[in-house]
């Protein structure tokens, strides 16, 4: 982790990583939709609307593990002072919101034929509709002020309050008696879903995953471009 | 240690008290608020009685969100917060310290005025009690909630606004219990479930919080 705290390292990783994960992203996501919208059967009661869920579950996944490695982020940043924590919690972050808007408005689509309603005040949809609004007040703290550094620590510290709400949001479908149904996936036995959709719905998490790898290291490259600028700036500014 | 928490919190009771009107507008704020949505939704009884545990809770942490300007900011624009990190007590005791000032100010005079707008609301009395309890049990929550928050947007832009973006969201689950406690007795179900998890929310921010506002305020002076 320390190895790259220097900058230029973690550029040239970067520069290393990014064709493959950008190529392996067009693949997956590429086979992952043949076999999502072709190949894959549709569902015995829902037809073909079942295949909404090889967005929306995706997407959900990539919103709680993305807010995970803001939380992981920040936690480094503020122990450690990582230099480059702080960048990858800030560039995560719109990618996050992003998903989780994704995620509630595919539900959404998906609830108005299945559950006949648009929303409903569900556990685990409120505690998404949270997560929402916890990206999007990181978001805004990080840039309320005019010292970056000040908005980074500042965030940091709110991801890490609002980390709180993952173990809620999965645990939801759980502790109460809600309309969303519960796990099907990632449960202690083995996966409920059969392997026909099972592989369509990982190949599209896997490429939301590479997906979400791509965006940062573009991210975290103008991140760190722009804190350059801003040095150099200051610099001018003192002579 | 203790003598820094009774001085901290005799010193923040003695200015706000000085400064009159403080504590006296957000108990105003909270009456007015509330008294709102009976000229809104119109007067009848049923609906008013329905709505009133949400919207008393609701305009309960509103004004506590209001207030939270007055908790770190007014000690950080003059300068005294940067002299209160450097005693030698524990940050997390000055914090305490001042948030149990707050909360003495503002969460106290919002619950002596729930019984008041219960009645506006045209609540049945069964309910009284219970929203007292939490809205005991729950507004030192918002006050603790609330301090991360307005510790973490000291020196922002547009800092009102933004505390409350920050803040309203972790109101959330503390809302969704606090009115479900006032109705499960209205329904005549069991309010222990609702109150031990308030107690357990208490009992968590308690520490969190007060951990969280001295990280972020160390951060704020630096």
């Amino acid at each position: 982790m320390h190895r790259f705290a220097n900058p230029n390292r973690f550029l040239r990783l970067g520069r290393a990583v990014l064709p493959w994960s950008a190529g392996l992203t067009v693949l997956c996501l590429a086979a992952g939709l043949y076999l999502a919208l072709f190949v894959s059967p549709p569902d015995y009661q829902q037809l073909e609307t079942v295949r909404i869920m090889y967005v929306h579950v995706p997407s959900a996944w990539m919103a709680l593990f993305v807010y995970s490695s803001m939380a992981i982020a920040s936690a480094t940043a503020l122990i450690w002072k990582h230099p480059l924590a702080d960048l990858i919690a800030k560039a995560s972050a719109p990618v996050g919101a992003g998903f989780t808007l994704i995620c509630l408005v595919t539900g959404s689509l998906w609830g108005k034929p299945m559950w006949g309603t648009w929303w409903v005040w569900d556990a685990r949809l409120t505690s998404v509709l949270i997560l929402f609004f916890l990206y999007l007040g990181y978001i805004a703290l990080n840039n309320a002020f005019d010292d970056p550094t000040r908005g980074a620590k500042a965030s940091a510290v709110l991801a890490l309050v609002g980390a709180v709400n993952l173990p809620i949001i999965k645990f939801s479908v759980d502790w109460w008696n809600t309309l969303h149904q519960p796990a099907s996936v990632t449960r202690l036995d083995a996966p409920a879903v059969h392997s026909s959709m099972l592989w369509p719905l990982l190949l599209m998490a896997l490429g939301f995953t590479l997906f979400y790898v791509t965006v940062l290291i573009f991210r975290v490259r103008s991140e760190i471009a722009a804190a350059k600028i801003r040095n150099i700036q200051l610099i001018e500014a003192r002579e | 240690m203790f003598q820094t928490f009774r001085q901290i919190v005799l010193r923040d009771t003695r200015l706000a008290l000085r400064q009159g009107l403080d504590a006296f507008m957000v108990v105003m704020f909270f009456v007015i608020t509330v008294t709102l949505f009976p000229l809104g939704v119109g007067p009848a009884p049923n609906l008013l009685a329905l709505m009133a545990p949400g919207v008393i809770w609701v305009a309960a942490l509103l004004s506590t969100m209001l207030s939270l300007d007055r908790l770190f900011q007014h000690d950080y624009e003059d300068g005294s917060l940067e002299l209160l990190l450097l005693t030698p007590a524990p940050l997390e005791v000055v914090v305490l310290a001042k948030i149990s000032a707050h909360w003495l100010l503002t969460g106290l005079p919002l619950i002596v005025a729930s019984p008041l707008l219960a009645v506006f609301m045209n609540m049945p009395s069964e309910g009284y009690l219970i929203l007292v309890t939490t809205m005991l049990l729950g507004t030192p929550v918002s006050s603790l909630i609330g301090a991360v928050g307005g510790a973490l947007t000291l020196g922002a832009r547009r800092g009102g606004v933004l505390v409350s973006l920050l803040v309203l969201p972790l109101y959330i689950p503390l809302l969704i219990f606090g009115v479900s406690a006032v109705d499960a007795v209205l329904g005549g179900l069991s309010v222990k479930p609702h109150l031990l998890l308030m107690g357990a929310m208490l009992a968590a921010a308690l520490p969190l919080s007060v951990w969280a506002t001295a990280a972020a305020l160390r951060q704020a002076c630096e």
